[in-house]
């Protein structure tokens, strides 16, 4: 039922090591393939509540929320999850909360799904336009840094942060099945 | 397969005050609009979070801080339109179910900030049918107020999560507005739960 995974990219595992090194307690997500390692390990980890959802936004609140009551949330999502995120993101600025948010890219490189076009495109541009700092992660080998990095803006300068893992670092997706 | 029109309605300021009388250590999160009014107007608390925007967001804000403060109640009041924008999120917490969280829909069936339109539960939705069917088991209606002190129990008892669809009168009550200073009262919240600034 539960086959044993193929192992992580060293960049994901890095991913989470940052997160559980900051002190992240709660992991919310929209799965990504660019994220199975973390959201695997939040939900291997007693100390880390891996809460799963239905839509980005709801993400955001859950992050609010979770600092409201002392604790680091992070969330993760897909670029196209960026787009549903909009409105609720003005809650991180009108209350001035700190939020960590990782978003693989997709619709950037070698992207085979037209669809992931249009809003892959816009996915800086709206994070800023939201006030949200934009970091980016292209290369596995600076994946870990630059992740620590968007975690300290947020939790110790209280910062919106979005790190952007770029396409590249998940590579060419394979559409056929073996 | 219709569905009949609640036997009672509550006054809304008159359960909120009720409710929040008998779980006087909850934690509050309030949806945007009548239900911030509400809650306001049965006293200002250090443990109120007000929305006034972020529509849809008050029912996963309560999520994140239940599962951050297990030994502390938490309280979600909200309206039938703000809970319906963010109706995804009841499944989310039917996932996680924290047994300290209870998400209280004061329903007129209307959207009473913007003139009182008809809102889906007043059309058919049917908001228990809803939770129950995102796994929140302990999902109830009523229209009495004389409900509060059994439904603060649960508050204070943090058993299961609870979800509370009260049917309240479609009126406007006087306006009364909470702080829209969202840092004050974001740090004001920690504050009383002892958490010191970053």
């Amino acid at each position: 039922m539960n086959p044993t995974p193929p192992p992580a990219p060293a960049w994901q595992e890095a991913v989470f090591k940052v997160l559980k090194r900051g002190g992240v307690r709660q992991i919310a997500y929209v799965p990504d393939a660019g994220h199975a390692h973390a959201i695997r390990s939040a939900i291997a980890d007693p100390e880390i509540e891996d809460i799963v959802l239905t839509t980005e936004e709801e993400g955001v609140a859950i992050a609010c929320g979770a600092w409201l009551g002392g604790q680091r949330a992070v969330l993760l999502m897909q670029s196209s999850g960026v787009g549903n995120c909009v409105n609720m993101l003005s809650l991180l600025q009108a209350a001035d909360f700190p939020f960590l948010m990782l978003v693989t890219m997709r619709g950037e490189y070698a992207e085979f799904n037209p669809w992931q076009r249009p809003m892959g495109r816009a996915t800086q541009a709206a994070l800023e336009l939201m006030g949200i700092h934009v970091l980016r992660a292209d290369r596995a080998d600076e994946v870990e840094e630059v992740v620590g990095a968007g975690l300290d803006a947020a939790f110790l300068a209280g910062d919106r942060v979005a790190v952007l893992l770029g396409q590249g670092l998940i590579g060419r997706k394979k559409w056929e099945r073996d | 397969m219709g569905r009949t029109a609640p036997a009672r309605r509550a006054s809304r300021r008159g359960f909120v005050a009720r409710l929040l009388a008998a779980a006087p250590d909850a934690l509050v999160v309030t949806g945007l609009g009548s239900a911030a009014y509400d809650v306001f107007a049965a006293g200002d608390r250090d443990r109120n979070f007000y929305l006034w925007g972020a529509m849809g967001g008050a029912a996963p804000v309560g999520l994140g801080l239940a599962l951050a403060q297990p030994g502390q109640s938490v309280l979600v009041i909200t309206g039938d339109g703000e809970q319906l924008m963010g109706i995804g999120s009841l499944g989310t917490i039917g996932a996680k179910r924290p047994r300290n969280l209870t998400i209280v829909v004061l329903d007129n069936g209307h959207f009473g900030e913007t003139g009182m339109q008809r809102s889906h539960t007043s059309l058919g939705t049917d908001l228990v049918a809803v939770a129950k069917g995102f796994g929140i088991a302990h999902a109830f209606s009523t229209g009495s107020i004389d409900d509060c002190e059994d439904i603060a129990a649960g508050i204070r008892a943090r058993q299961q999560t609870s979800f509370v669809q009260v049917f309240v009168e479609a009126d406007e009550p006087p306006r009364v507005l909470p702080p829209r200073d969202g840092p004050f009262v974001k740090n004001r919240f920690r504050a009383a739960l002892g958490l010191k600034p970053f």
